[in-house]
């Protein structure tokens, strides 16, 4: 609904339907399920419409018009799907399909990565054209651990360079050159290190063909098992951004933003995006521990460990009463640990010895 | 957060203190960028120039420990100018004349001699705030972590209440936390004043309430803070359970830290890793981890989000809430029966009062912001919409103090503290993921070029770095970001444990840590030494 509520019609795919002031026909069709493929869009991004896969048939039109462009006016009649329109798409999808090295690639690679090969199929483009897989001119001087540069597949769509620039206001990538000589590169073409880059990953999530990817996933190609999505949260700073936490088996693989998570809506920092190591990292405790005779800590089993607990707590409370005992939560943990902790501490002793380190 | 995160890009005046949200919060800080673009304007006041710094309409570098003179002097511009809002003043607040009288004394050229920065400036940065229909404060721990920390958000609030920049789109008071869910460690009521959902310990009603529960007697007075339980390791307490916390290295003077737990009788430590805190346990309990473990948390703009499993744990790794209630039933006590974390979340929900329209499914796809107060309530994303928790809305007298410690012929340069963007408190996470350390691999000393010079330094070369608790040696890196005098580092790592130098003083109502000002001694090593460090 536009600000000023004023609803206007059009005519789509033969239904009569209503919009407000400044939808354009993309975004109309969207709500009324039509599946317009696209490339270069981005829900998240100002419309860029470069790709031209979004074309609908207007009414009085020479032309077919880039839907995700195109404002809505009151009175058009738009076709979304006919023939025409789809024998365009295909063509321009054979155009696309046979410039690059491979469509199909790993999902690893990132959110959007899936997008190009999803069209192919769909419209049948696959040409015979392409070359198949090869390695391709990654720029393999780019050591960085994060980001794979694959410009091979990369069709100029510009959704990374938008990404940073409008989500976030980064601008530490460039398209230079035009048409097919076109190339997305950093400020000065160097290194992403050495640009104003900060590894926050949206660029890879965005890119529709995986030429943009994300290094640290990709570890875990081989891996045959599936790969699960599971939604949570990212584990450092307080913004709480949604994540999609991916796995392979037991292993943790990689990490998506949730596009629909309403702190974050679709972006990640270099923390919440790349930083997961940590959790399966060797140097993880799998045992409970506790201090020897000969001072140093054992691992030992869970009664062991919880008896010996217990029994200090418990010698505790009887030589220096229920005010000598004290616990100390975190900001880290889970709600659950912190409920359980005040509980043990207020239940178990009356008294509310407990803090959490949000003074430190 | 008074208000919610969406609403960061709405301001027409978006006023930045103490945050340096570009690195600590980075996916909040693009919001800004948003809004900036849409028109916004920005004030700035850090001591450091921090990319904030760069994109601010007006900066104010101001000293560090500086910020309650400022926010004086803004009000009393704003109320010599005539920029108050008359209206919510009458309407919302209590007792605003004398707050307004007491704010005439406050002349921005007043500040200026403790701020360091120009009348004019303040002046500049007053009337841009006040001018705003819009104007919302977004502040991190370089408000809190001051002995004023509690006179710096006062001070916040009444610049808020004064201009009626609260309860609605686009204002408010808005602390940007610093870890996932230390909203939520707050909301559950792991803190020595209140219990779940902040009902005070020391109000009789939900003491009558809790001991019902309990079926016990509680005390009627509130806990002691951490801080308090450190000092008194040895000679009144006696055992800790700590969980997820590395107290050793993220606490100040870590020596006295050191100290106070190794004078326990008996230390119990919940992790997943064996911090240095760890180290000094008498029992080690192994944790599950983020992507292993069903949970709730809440963030900073107290929304109440999920953690799912995704991942087993390794070995014998148990969920927190499981370790801490075997223990429990261990020692007998009653009411740890839980078989889940929706279990224990559900019984949260049904005590608490700002999470009684919550359950575990409810929550399910992110949607609430606490609080809820009733079964079907949608949550409330900007808080003080109508009216304050107590009614109207109070001004604080607050006035201005010197830090716990000043600079001296000993100590001339103030040295303060915080976080960098790729890596995370004690580096515990973040040291261990493959890659970061390709962006930052080590601590450094941020000093201004001139300093450099000046004291005799060579940048990247190791300098030693002295307060009168201690002394660490770190890496200098000469950078226009610190003013001259005043040096930056992290505390992220812990072969540069710049907790040994912090710790000068302590708020007298919530016992932060002074971690933003410590006056410092800064050398250069002679070369024998300087070899040794490198
Ligand atoms: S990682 Fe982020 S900052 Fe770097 S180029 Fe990509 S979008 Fe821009
Ligand atoms: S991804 Fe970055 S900004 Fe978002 S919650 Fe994690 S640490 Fe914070
Ligand atoms: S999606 Fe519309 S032009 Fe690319």
């Amino acid at each position: 609904m536009s600000s000023n509520g004023i609803q206007h019609q059009l005519i789509l795919d033969g239904e009569e339907v209503n919009f407000s002031a400044g939808e354009t026909l993309y975004e109309i069709a969207e709500r009324h399920r039509k599946e317009i493929p696209t490339l270069c869009y981005d829900p998240r991004l100002e419309p860029f419409g470069a790709c031209r896969l979004c074309v609908v048939e207007l009414e009085g039109a020479r032309n077919p018009v880039a839907s995700c462009t195109t404002k809505a006016t009151a009175g058009m009649v738009v076709k979304t799907q006919s023939e025409p329109v789809e024998k365009y798409r295909k063509t321009l999808l054979e155009m696309v399909v046979s410039e690059n090295r491979e469509v199909e690639v790993d999902p690893l690679r990132g959110y959007a990565s899936q997008e190009l090969g999803k069209l192919t199929d769909r419209y049948q483009a696959r040409t015979g054209r392409f070359k198949g897989a090869q390695s391709g001119q990654l720029h393999a001087t780019d050591d960085n651990p994060f980001i794979f540069r694959d410009y091979d597949l990369c069709i100029s769509c510009n959704r990374c360079v938008r990404v940073c620039a409008e989500q976030e206001g980064d601008h530490a990538i460039a398209a230079m050159g035009r048409g097919f000589h076109k190339q997305i590169t950093t400020e000065f073409n160097g290194l992403l290190k050495d640009s104003s880059c900060t590894f926050c990953g949206q660029c890879v999530q965005t890119c529709p063909t995986g030429a943009l990817a994300d290094k640290k996933a990709l570890r875990a190609a081989e891996l045959p098992e599936p790969l699960q999505k599971t939604r949570s949260v990212c584990p450092y700073c307080g913004v709480g951004c949604s994540v999609d936490l991916l796995s392979k088996g037991e292993k943790l693989v990689g990490i998506h933003p949730a596009m629909d998570g309403p702190a974050n809506e679709g972006a990640l920092c270099v923390k919440g995006q790349f930083a997961f190591d940590f959790v399966q990292h060797t140097d993880r405790l799998s045992m409970p521990m506790v201090r020897g005779d000969d001072g140093e800590l054992h691992e030992t089993d869970w009664d062991t460990a919880l008896d010996r607990a217990a029994d200090g707590f418990a010698k505790t409370l009887k030589k220096h009463g229920r005010h000598s005992i004290y616990g100390i939560a975190s900001g880290r943990t889970p709600s659950e640990a912190n409920y359980t902790m005040q509980q043990f501490i207020r239940r178990g002793y009356g008294t509310h010895y407990i803090d959490n380190c949000s003074r430190a | 957060m008074s208000n919610p995160l969406s609403d960061m890009d709405k301001p027409d005046v978006i006023f930045c203190i103490g945050t340096n949200m570009t690195e600590c919060h980075p996916v909040a800080a693009t919001r800004i960028k948003k809004a900036l673009k849409r028109g916004a304007k920005m004030i700035v006041a850090d001591p450091r120039k921090i990319q904030l710094a760069e994109m601010a309409d007006v900066y104010l570098p101001i000293r560090v420990g500086s910020d309650v003179a400022l926010l004086l002097a803004m009000a009393h511009v704003i109320v010599r100018d005539d920029l108050h809002d008359h209206a919510f003043i009458e309407e919302r607040t209590l007792d605003a004349d004398q707050f307004l009288e007491h704010l005439s004394e406050f002349t921005p050229e007043w500040a200026s001699t403790i701020t360091e920065v120009p009348a004019a400036d303040i002046e500049k940065a007053a009337k841009l705030y006040g001018a705003g229909d819009k104007g919302a404060i977004y502040y991190t721990l370089g408000i809190t972590e001051h002995i004023c920390g509690v006179d710096n958000v006062q001070s916040l609030c009444n610049l808020a209440l004064l201009t009626g920049n609260l309860g609605r789109e686009g204002t408010g008071i808005n602390p940007m936390r610093g870890q996932n869910n230390i909203q939520g460690a707050g909301d559950v009521g792991a803190i020595p004043s209140n219990y779940p959902g902040f009902q005070k310990v020391d109000d009789p009603e939900s003491k009558a309430k809790f001991e019902a529960l309990y079926g016990r007697e509680m005390d009627g007075e509130r806990g002691i803070t951490k801080v308090k339980a450190l000092n008194l390791c040895g000679s009144e307490i006696f055992a800790m359970l700590i969980d997820g916390e590395n107290t050793v290295v993220s606490d100040p003077d870590r020596k006295h830290c050191e100290h106070a737990l190794s004078s326990l009788d008996h230390l119990v430590v919940i992790d997943i890793f064996l911090t240095e805190t760890a180290q000094m346990a008498d029992v080690v309990f192994p944790a599950s981890a983020f992507a292993e473990t069903d949970g709730v948390c809440t963030n900073t703009e107290r929304r109440v989000q999920r953690l799912r499993q995704a991942v087993p744990p390794p070995g014998e790794a148990k969920p927190d809430w499981w370790i801490i209630c075997q223990l429990a039933k261990r020692l007998g006590f009653e009411g740890f029966e839980y078989e889940s974390a929706k279990d224990i979340f559900n019984e949260l929900c049904s005590i608490s009062p700002i999470y009684t329209g919550l359950d575990w499914d409810r929550i399910d796809k992110s949607e609430y912001q606490w609080p809820a107060p009733e079964e079907g309530h949608p949550g409330t994303p900007i808080l003080h919409e109508n009216e304050f928790t107590n009614g109207r809305g109070l001004f604080k007298l607050v006035r201005y103090r010197d830090p716990a410690e000043t600079i001296s012929e000993a100590f001339p340069v103030w040295l303060t503290t915080g976080r960098r963007l790729q890596a995370y408190h004690t580096r515990t996470q973040t040291g261990r993921s493959a890659g970061i350390d390709y962006l930052l691999s080590e601590e450094s000393l941020e000093i201004h070029p001139e300093d450099v010079d000046a004291w005799g330094l060579q940048d990247r070369e190791f300098c030693r770095l002295s307060s009168a608790r201690g002394s660490v040696e770190v890496r200098v890196r000469a950078t226009n970001r610190s003013p001259r005098g005043t040096v930056f580092t992290s505390f992220s790592f812990n072969d540069v444990p710049v907790n040994i130098l912090t710790g000068s003083g302590y708020d007298p109502i919530t016992d932060t840590a002074e971690l933003k000002v410590c006056p410092v001694r800064v050398e250069a090593l002679d070369k024998s030494e300087s070899d040794a460090a490198g």
